[in-house]
């Protein structure tokens, strides 16, 4: 456990990606069997052990120390698996007990009965030392909550093995804890591991974004336009009676969209983009469409306020026959056949636009025709399936980002290589309340200007500082005096969770606008009149 | 006589009215006794200092030659005659020249530990419990959430990080007087013999502790008059916890903040600093090792000042021992 608990430890401190990936690559390679493996399970909220409730965990915790000197402690951590953790007694274990192993910890919990977890896990925890009783208590009470996908953790996977981590992807849903094949095959001990299971995954094929003369030369007949929406990338996967619908890395979300796999009756595997609304009728915003995101379940009230449907642009597979080798032209045929004969309600396809030449495809991608239109896609006809983000074959090319101009408010210190600088940034609009101007903040960017930019924001904050909130500071931001930001975002929606009621999508500091004067600065009325409202189709 | 009568809580500290004496006061006064050398026990400005030889040259270093009007040097376990009240210095193992001072009148006996821990220390000398009439104990970690893990596994950890990630300078952060030599020196005794580079801040207090016999090994200062960013790669850099909010660590390629302190145990602690490595060593006690201590010392009533006061009141009130408070003023939290 010491080292999964070490693992865990780190992760939840490392900003860094290539630092996660490092520390995860460690782990795997340094870990026996089966406590890899089980781990794996727990990075990829695939471990499936008896809950144990936090009231509960604190009975247990005040059957052993004192409540009040509990309260105290409790107060000063501010989190309760943290305050178990550290205030368990320590009940004589030595060193020559040698620590419990995660396996030995899963597998005591796996077999033990819903009623007797409580008693069994305080068991187990008096076998422990604090940071494996926190990596405990978090296994159990779900959710690790360390800023580490489960695509991540694949990631790190193929790093362990030289793999490509499609590879990894294709394979993982027909895998099964603790993952020995896994691990021997990535460790050249074995030969891959066959998978028989139905429904899988199939890796998806990117687009990248069209940049500066990307298209010059290429012959736009052929080439293939769509509508590029604003939902997320899925993949409808049945087979053999299985169905399941993934992410586009791979993640089951199946249990968050019991409605849409109840209308799938047939033997394919469909690709193509999540949206919420009704086909033909109307189309939700993406603000909409994340109220059913990130769930296990959901609620009736919900599936029925936000149907999900599916607009099917590519289809990998047909009655058992793998179609990923055809011409796009070919799978498309094969896909419009297959539409046709399925709920109208929770499947449209995505139609194929007309354009004579890029100029046009510009002008559409620039203005398009209905509001959760982010763009274009242009796919070359004869482009066989291919996992992956390969130049050439597809293109995607957005409309450009709303932007507005801010002042900035509170900066913070960053993580990693930026530590010593503020990097993280808030900024705010202006709001005329009882005929006094404002700045309410309104959104957080730490990414979009250059370094030599960097340290002269960092410079600028430092200069003019007026108040200091442990790693934050506020600066100067008044109607006379402030730094304003170009900020460019996807979209904005109506937010209940942030003061200024509005949130942006994706934003980032766009241009430093050292010559605008704070007081010319956009004004919340201005954000809140770009708000998206999906109109009836 | 009663305790109060030998030792009470004034506005500028602990003070003792037969021997005219304040111990570790806030404010300048004509007499102090000084446990060590940390800036909030060891002040500047008062008219004569007892202390420990080292807590002396420690000021000395810190304040200038012209700290106390008079000084003198106590050395441990050899009481001295303060207006008839006896006075004896004795190893309280926090840092070089730290001390408990046994004050004792008329067959009342105080202890009054300044900060104190009870884990080995290459550093200085471990702490040696008296019995007492009245124990006061400080209270920094007095919380039963504090349990310092092993200082060597720690430091292997820092030691593990340096291996898996190479190409990063790791920037220790530790208090500059007892913490810093310390982690230099649990480096060098789990065999790690490179060149340790430290913030100019630590060079007068590392090179009185090798003046004392303390091996830390060769120290350079953390300076890029040569060479380039680069050359800080995969090294340990040790500076004042401060210091890695400072423009000053940008020289460094890729840091990692690393921070050695009893604060480390705390994850969100961690997380507002930014410190990606956490490195749990403290120069105090922790929770079980101050209950401990107020147990071997027999103490009839005990005496709680700066930190978490209430939970050990309330720990020695669970196992009647009288308790209370002192609420002296002029204690930093963060100063570890």
């Amino acid at each position: 456990m010491k080292a999964f608990s070490e693992l865990i430890d780190r992760l939840v401190l490392t900003p860094a990606r290539n630092g996660k990936l490092a520390l995860l690559t460690d782990y795997f390679a340094q870990t026996p069997d089966p406590d890899r493996g089980y781990a794996l399970a727990a990075l990829t909220e695939g471990l499936d052990i008896p809950a144990v409730k936090p009231a509960l965990l604190r009975a247990l915790a005040l059957e052993r120390i004192d409540e009040v000197l509990f309260a105290y402690s409790y107060d000063y951590v501010g989190d309760l698996a943290e305050t178990i953790s550290l205030i368990w007694p320590d009940t004589g274990r030595t060193e020559e007990d040698g620590s419990l192993s995660l396996s030995a910890f899963v597998e005591t919990l796996s077999a033990t009965s819903k009623l007797d977890a409580p008693k069994v896990f305080a068991s187990l925890l008096d076998q422990l030392d604090p940071s494996e009783r926190y990596a405990a208590i978090k296994l159990v009470t779900g959710g690790l909550r360390i800023g580490v996908s489960a695509r991540l953790t694949r990631q790190a996977l193929a790093n362990l093995g030289g793999k490509d981590i499609i590879e990894l992807e294709e394979l993982w849903h027909g895998l099964e804890m603790p993952y020995r094949d896994l691990f021997a095959w990535l460790e050249n001990k074995a030969d891959k591991p066959q998978n028989n299971a139905l429904a899988l995954f199939r890796p998806v094929m990117l687009a990248n974004a069209v940049q500066t003369g990307d298209l010059d030369g290429l012959d736009p007949d052929d080439y293939r336009l769509e509508w590029k929406w604003d939902g997320i990338r899925v993949q409808v996967s049945s087979e053999g009676g299985v169905r399941k619908l993934y992410s586009r890395s791979g993640d089951d979300i199946s249990g968050a969209f019991l409605d849409l796999l109840d209308a799938v009756d047939f033997e394919a595997v469909i690709d193509g983009e999540l949206l919420v609304g009704r086909p033909g009728e109307y189309v939700g915003t993406f603000n909409e469409l994340q109220q059913r995101l990130n769930r296990k379940t959901v609620s009736q009230k919900l599936q029925k306020q936000y149907p999900a449907f599916v607009r099917c642009y590519d289809l990998l597979m047909l009655d058992g026959t793998d179609t990923r080798s055809l011409p796009l032209t070919e799978r498309r045929k094969r896909l419009e056949t297959l539409i046709q004969t399925l709920d109208t309600e929770r499947f449209d396809l995505s139609p194929q636009l007309d354009f004579d030449d890029w100029a046009q495809v510009d002008d559409m991608r620039k203005q398009p025709e209905h509001p959760v239109i982010e763009g274009v896609m242009l796919k070359h006809k004869d482009s066989p399936y291919i996992p992956g983000r390969k130049k050439g074959p597809w293109f995607k090319w957005k409309r450009d980002p709303h932007t507005i101009d801010a002042v900035l408010m509170y900066a913070q210190r960053g993580h990693g290589k930026r530590s010593s600088y503020y990097s993280d940034y808030t900024f705010g609009v202006w709001q005329d309340s009882e005929g006094r101007r404002e700045l309410v903040p309104v959104g957080k960017a730490y990414f979009g200007f250059s370094d030599a930019e960097l340290k002269l924001i960092d410079k600028y904050v430092r200069e003019n500082t007026v108040d200091r909130f442990g790693p934050v500071r506020a600066v100067t931001a008044t109607t006379e005096k402030g730094l304003v930001f170009e900020v460019a975002f996807e979209g904005i929606a109506r937010s209940k969770r942030h003061k200024s009621g509005v949130a942006m999508r994706f934003p980032r500091i766009s241009r430093l606008r050292w010559d605008k004067p704070a007081n010319e600065a956009d004004t919340l009325e201005t954000l809140e009149s770009m708000i998206e409202t999906a109109p009836v189709d | 006589m009663q305790p109060s009568d030998l030792l009470k809580p004034m506005p500028e500290g602990l003070y003792c009215p037969p021997g005219d004496f304040f111990i570790d006061p806030a404010v300048p006064v004509h007499s102090a006794l000084i446990t060590h050398g940390h800036s909030d026990h060891a002040r500047s400005g008062h008219h004569s200092v007892l202390a420990t030889a080292e807590t002396l040259d420690i000021m000395a270093l810190r304040y200038g030659d012209g700290f106390a009007a008079r000084r003198q040097a106590a050395k441990l376990g050899s009481p001295i005659d303060i207006n008839g009240v006896k006075v004896t210095f004795l190893p309280a193992g926090h840092v070089l020249g730290s001390a408990q001072i046994v004050v004792e009148k008329n067959g009342m006996r105080i202890v009054a530990s300044g900060d104190y821990k009870r884990m080995a220390d290459a550093t200085c000398l471990p702490f040696e419990p008296v019995r007492c009439d009245v124990f006061i104990t400080e209270a920094t970690f007095g919380l039963p959430v504090f349990r310092h893990p092993d200082d060597h596994e720690e430091i292997r950890r820092l030691m593990h990080s340096l291996r898996q990630f190479p190409d990063r300078t790791h920037l220790v952060g530790a208090y500059a007087l007892g913490k810093a030599q310390r982690v230099i020196s649990l480096l060098r005794q789990n065999g790690y013999d490179r060149t340790i580079y430290i913030h100019g801040a630590l060079e007068k207090l590392s090179s009185y502790y090798q003046a004392h016999g303390i091996a830390l090994g060769t120290l350079f200062p953390a300076t890029l008059e040569t060479g380039n960013k680069d050359d800080f790669a995969g090294e340990i850099i040790v500076c004042p916890p401060s210091a890695f909010s400072d423009r000053w660590a940008r020289r460094f390629s890729e840091p990692m903040a690393c921070f050695a302190s009893g604060w480390m145990q705390i994850r969100q602690r961690a997380k507002q600093r930014g410190v990606e490595l956490p490195l749990i060593l403290s120069d105090h006690s922790d929770w079980d090792a101050l209950t401990q201590t107020i147990l071997e010392t027999e103490a009839s009533e005990v005496w709680v000042t700066h930190g978490r006061e209430e939970a050990l009141v309330r720990w020695c009130e669970l196992n009647q021992i009288a308790a209370q408070p002192l609420h002296l003023v002029g204690f930093e939290e963060e100063a570890e």
